[in-house]
């Protein structure tokens, strides 16, 4: 009895396709609802300050001086805070991950100007 | 009397998981006695409280955990919103109950998996990960994460499941009861897992009850203890009744867990089957005043989170006390008498989640 079953798992591993993917060649396709990276439509930001306050981790910083609105990436958590509270919807959440980082933290402020 | 000997296990070690250091006093292969320390990862959230504004905070009571994350912050919420006198909408509840749910299957299900590594049978492990990862794939799909979901807010949820994912999540646990039969006589019948697991490490249902063991480690010592019979969010609903075991060793452990994925699967039918349509949440205002303890049943037992608030955005004080940290001692009292090669199944038996203990 063992044996047959053992027989069938043996046939079907060997002629199945793999449980995993073989990136890079086929990449995972996102969801539509993935939390990827916070985007920022900048020409119709009006640099009001509440994405500011309401993000958790204080990732988001503007000047309202020189019209710079700029996000640190390894801060923020995709918690989707910002995009609910945004008066003016120019915020939106992408689906892709950033990419690694190889270069040093202070370099992954990513600032947008109008 | 032979000599005895003391090995020290941990924190870092090749089959803990996690860090939790145990003095094992031995007599030749015999553990006489284990003397646990933890402390190695200590993170200071509750003081954190202090700093974050309330509602701000649910993100970092997720993060308390990473496998049962999603409990963790509707615990938080719902001591919250008890405090707040807020009333979760019908659907906001249901769909708590539901993540609360496929969280518990994706924690069983790892579980699972390292209980198979721990005793070396390594495609055993493959096999409940990759079930495990359609679990995670329905959650980035609801949520938009795969871990920490950032989903549960203080007055409901933010984000609803439209009919269409609803039904995608019938098809997914179907698919995923079909793969858990093929796997379930292996738990089950298997000569060597057996050999592994039959007998090793009994807690009787009297020391279960004595040393305040909770979740799964208790219902396998006999004890009928489920907190979601408290009827806390939309359990009231459902219709379910706590599953028992009575030998008390690391085999029932293991059935309890089994079969509680089958409960899960059962109760997010009901679920979906019973969803409510309307809101998902309700607008907070004003500050928490007053203090409230939450009680609700993670896959790891039983949780407690207590809140007490000022008036002001920042709470005064806020406590958890995490399953793991109740079924220390029922593990130490198993590990007395065992053998060493057995110590690491013993462990992992109370699925310990030494993250969640430190806080």
């Amino acid at each position: 009895m063992g044996i047959m079953k053992f027989t069938k798992v043996v046939l079907q591993n060997l002629f199945r396709k793999p449980a995993t993917r073989m990136y890079p060649v086929s990449k995972r396709a996102y969801f539509a609802n993935t939390r990827g990276h916070i985007a920022i439509e900048i020409e119709s930001c009006i640099y009001c300050g509440i994405c500011v306050k309401k993000c958790p981790t204080h990732a988001i910083s503007i000047d309202k001086g020189t019209k710079c609105w700029s996000i640190e990436r390894l801060k923020c958590i995709q918690c989707n805070s910002c995009v609910e509270t945004c008066p003016k919807k120019c915020l939106t959440m992408e689906n892709a991950y950033t990419p690694p980082v190889t270069g040093s933290v202070e370099d992954l402020k990513e600032s947008f100007h109008a | 009397m032979s000599k005895r000997s003391i090995i020290p296990f941990g924190p870092q070690h090749p089959v803990l998981p996690e860090p939790i250091h145990l003095d094992l006093v031995l007599e030749d292969e015999k553990v006489v006695e284990a003397i646990p320390s933890i402390g190695f990862i200590h993170r200071g959230l509750e003081k954190l409280v202090e700093k974050k504004d309330f509602q701000e905070y649910v993100y970092v009571a997720e993060r308390i955990c990473g496998i049962c994350s999603f409990m963790h912050g509707m615990g938080y919420c719902m001591a919250v919103e008890e405090v707040m006198k807020v009333k979760v909408p019908e659907r906001g509840e249901f769909l708590r109950t539901l993540w609360a749910e496929l969280s518990r299957m994706h924690s069983h299900l790892l579980w699972l998996g390292l209980l198979a590594d721990a005793f070396g049978f390594e495609s055993l492990f493959m096999q409940c990960w990759r079930i495990r990862e359609k679990i995670l794939d329905v959650f980035e799909m609801t949520t938009g994460g795969r871990i920490i979901f950032s989903v549960c807010k203080i007055g409901g949820v933010r984000r609803d499941i439209d009919s269409e994912g609803l039904k995608i999540i019938v098809k997914v646990l179907s698919d995923i009861q079909k793969d858990l039969e093929e796997i379930e006589p292996v738990f089950f019948e298997d000569y060597s897992v057996k050999h592994r697991l039959v007998g090793v490490g009994v807690l009787t249902k009297a020391e279960a009850h004595d040393l305040g063991a909770v979740g799964p480690m208790m219902r396998a010592s006999g004890i009928a203890i489920d907190t979601r019979k408290l009827n806390y969010s939309a359990y009231g609903q459902l219709d379910f009744e706590p599953i028992i075991h009575q030998d008390g060793d690391s085999y029932s452990r293991c059935v309890i867990r089994f079969k509680e994925i089958y409960q899960s699967i059962d109760l997010i039918r009901q679920l979906i089957g019973k969803m409510p349509e309307g809101e998902i949440a309700v607008k907070v205002t004003g500050n928490p005043n007053g203090e409230y303890f939450a009680r609700l049943e993670q896959p790891r037992g039983e949780v407690i989170y207590y809140v007490k608030g000022n008036g002001t955005k920042f709470l005064e004080r806020m406590r958890v006390r995490t399953p793991t940290f109740a079924n220390l001692p029922p593990l130490i009292k198993v590990l007395q008498g065992c053998e060493l090669a057995d110590v690491p199944i013993l462990i992992l038996t109370i699925d310990p989640c030494i993250s969640c203990t430190e806080r």
